[in-house]
């Protein structure tokens, strides 16, 4: 944008007509950008509900899959699902509380809260395939738990904890320092203050954490590929050690490696659907929640 | 009892420290394991012949471990994801937290999180099933499971990362700024392009390199949709295989302990890497251009 002197000197309607036009323009363009993410979003569920919602079925939700997979339903899947995700949040909210209050309470700024932090902030940008690796080396094979569960939800348990650790530590920043020294000042400890005073008012912002946690864990593949997640197994789990089926495998499965794959697409398509609805019901029920809980805090 | 008050104090510190170390550890025994895994194949191939060797056939005898197209495929995938989720990222974040109104700003902003939400194997379906033919129908092109499709479809896995720490960065511009410069007679657009982008460049610069360092760790979208092809690619129409594309799909076939795996484990330390030098140049930014006040302008 070229500002010749004379334009700053004297007001030039000229100059000052150029610009505004210039400027609806450009925010044109910005606003666009905005809209395209809405767009982008709306045409993937749009498209997955549209041909989804037919397969959805009573049986389709409660029957396992049949005739190689051609029939039946994904009820395994969504017990295997629901299995991996919740297992994966009992293991990483307890270590993901705890760090964020040590973080967030006792630790005073130094080298070790810097590479702490370092730890968590790479731990974070690990790539999910890798976490995969990670997990069939150490708890698939080392520990020899096998294609189970317990390894599959560790594993996704180790990718979650940044994400616990985030939302714990923005929940407990939100905590006014006031009620900590109101409680300290009435001669509670550290410990008291944090268990009695802190951590009930910081737990709806933790527990928006572990909605988003387990909708995240939910939705992972590539952790759970080699760990927990196998192609095909009909009976339902009894013990953490049983290999599962999940739901983002199956689509996996279905869509690339199955004998028929035209033939399953409305399957594909539904399990897409069971997918998408219950992580982005999750995330919604989190950004509504915390939208609410922020507007109190203000 | 004001011992024992003091006792738990000091026990609670020091579980509370040696638990907020496990990030730290779990990130050493990932590094632990891929070495220890990945390694031996540097028996049979040298690092410059894996790295830089242009054949991958790994189930062949003899067996070609070179890894040289699948990086190219991951930069290259991530580069042209890039072109595409960095405009459209930051455009987003400026729209956000500098025109848009209120009650718009919290229509869209739910919206770009839920974007971030959507798990990869579905985006990597609809790429698959909706992208591929649409776009070898458009192009004309043999398939339409390509570099492009890939993407296409990561720049919108990236665009959520990108917008909402460059918005956090816009957001902590102080206001003073804005005002001074629109007191000088400058307009919004003039504001934010020399005011407040500049102001902002750190965290915006994090952002970016954050989003670009997801879209090359993305592993379901780029094994459903890239094509798979272990070539180097000579159009962004031709099919090719990003790293861990290659780790998700070959890893079931590999025998545990064999050289297929140690080849697979080795492709996770390069991958590994990427994304750890993109981690510690966004951390470095963070920290080196931290915004403190309005003084440091």
């Amino acid at each position: 944008m070229p500002v010749d002197e004379e334009s700053l000197l004297e007001f030039n309607p000229a100059y000052d007509k150029r610009r505004k036009i210039k400027q609806s323009f450009f925010f044109f363009l910005f606003r666009g950008a905005a809209v395209v993410n809405g767009i982008a979003l709306l045409i993937i569920v749009y498209f997955m509900v549209v041909n989804g919602w037919r397969a959805i079925t009573w049986e389709f939700l409660t029957q396992p899959p049949m005739e190689s997979m051609t029939k039946g339903g994904i009820l395994p899947c969504i017990v295997g699902t629901f299995c991996l995700s919740f297992g994966a949040i009992i293991i990483a909210l307890p270590i993901g509380i705890s760090s964020a209050i040590y973080l967030n309470e006792y630790a005073r700024p130094g080298k070790m809260v810097r590479l702490i932090r370092l730890g968590i902030n790479n731990l974070a940008g690990v790539p999910s395939v890798v976490f995969g690796l990670f997990g069939l080396a150490f708890f698939v094979v080392i520990l020899k738990m096998g294609v189970s569960i317990a390894a599959g939800a560790l594993t996704l348990g180790a990718m979650s904890l940044p994400v616990i650790i985030g939302a714990t530590e923005e929940a407990l920043k939100s905590v006014p320092d006031t009620y900590r020294e109101a409680s300290l000042g009435l001669g509670a400890t550290k410990w008291q203050t944090i268990w009695w005073v802190v951590l009930p008012s910081a737990m709806p912002g933790i527990l928006t954490g572990a909605i988003l946690g387990i909708s995240r864990a939910a939705g992972e593949t590539a952790p759970i590929m080699f760990t927990g997640a196998v192609f095909f197994t009909p009976k339902l789990p009894t013990s953490i050690f049983n290999e599962v089926m999940a739901l983002p495998y199956h689509i996996y499965v279905l869509a690339t490696a199955g004998t028929e794959i035209e033939k399953t697409r409305h399957l594909q398509y539904g399990t897409a659907m069971v997918l998408i609805a219950l992580v982005l019901g999750m995330n919604l029920v989190a950004i509504l929640w915390r939208a609410r809980l922020r507007n109190r805090l203000k | 009892m004001a011992d024992r008050r003091q006792t738990t104090e000091k026990n609670m510190r020091t579980m509370f420290f040696i638990i907020a170390t496990a990030s730290i550890a779990v990130l050493f025994l990932i590094m632990l394991f891929l070495f220890k895994e990945g390694l031996p194949i540097f028996k049979t191939v040298s690092v410059k012949d894996f790295i830089f060797g242009k054949y991958w056939y790994p189930t062949s005898d003899p067996a070609d471990f070179g890894i040289f197209p699948l990086i190219v495929a991951s930069v290259l995938v991530t580069a042209v994801s890039g072109v595409i989720s960095i405009p459209l990222g930051v455009m987003t974040a400026v729209y956000l937290s500098e025109i848009a109104k209120p009650r718009v700003g919290q229509i869209v902003k739910p919206m770009v999180e839920m974007l971030a939400a959507l798990p990869s194997v579905v985006i990597g379906f609809f790429g698959m099933v909706l992208v591929a033919p649409f776009l070898q129908r458009v192009f004309g092109i043999p398939t339409g499971l390509n570099l492009f499709n890939a993407a296409l479809m990561l720049a919108f896995m990236s665009v959520p990362t990108i917008c909402s720490i460059s918005e956090d960065a816009i957001h902590s511009v102080p206001d003073a700024l804005r005002e001074a410069s629109v007191a000088l007679g400058a307009t919004q657009l003039q504001t934010i392009v020399r005011v407040v982008v500049p102001a902002s460049l750190s965290g915006i610069s994090t952002g970016i390199i954050l989003g670009l360092s997801r879209a090359i760790g993305e592993t379901m979208v780029v094994l459903m949709v890239a094509g798979g092809a272990a070539m180097l690619p000579r159009s962004p129409f031709d099919p090719v295989r990003p790293m861990p594309a290659s780790i998700a799909s070959e890893m079931a076939e590999a025998p545990v302990g064999g050289e297929h795996y140690y080849a697979l484990f080795a492709t996770g330390i390069v991958l590994f890497v990427f994304t750890l030098f993109f981690n510690i140049v966004a951390d470095y930014l963070a920290q080196k251009y931290a915004q403190v006040g309005e003084a440091s302008l």
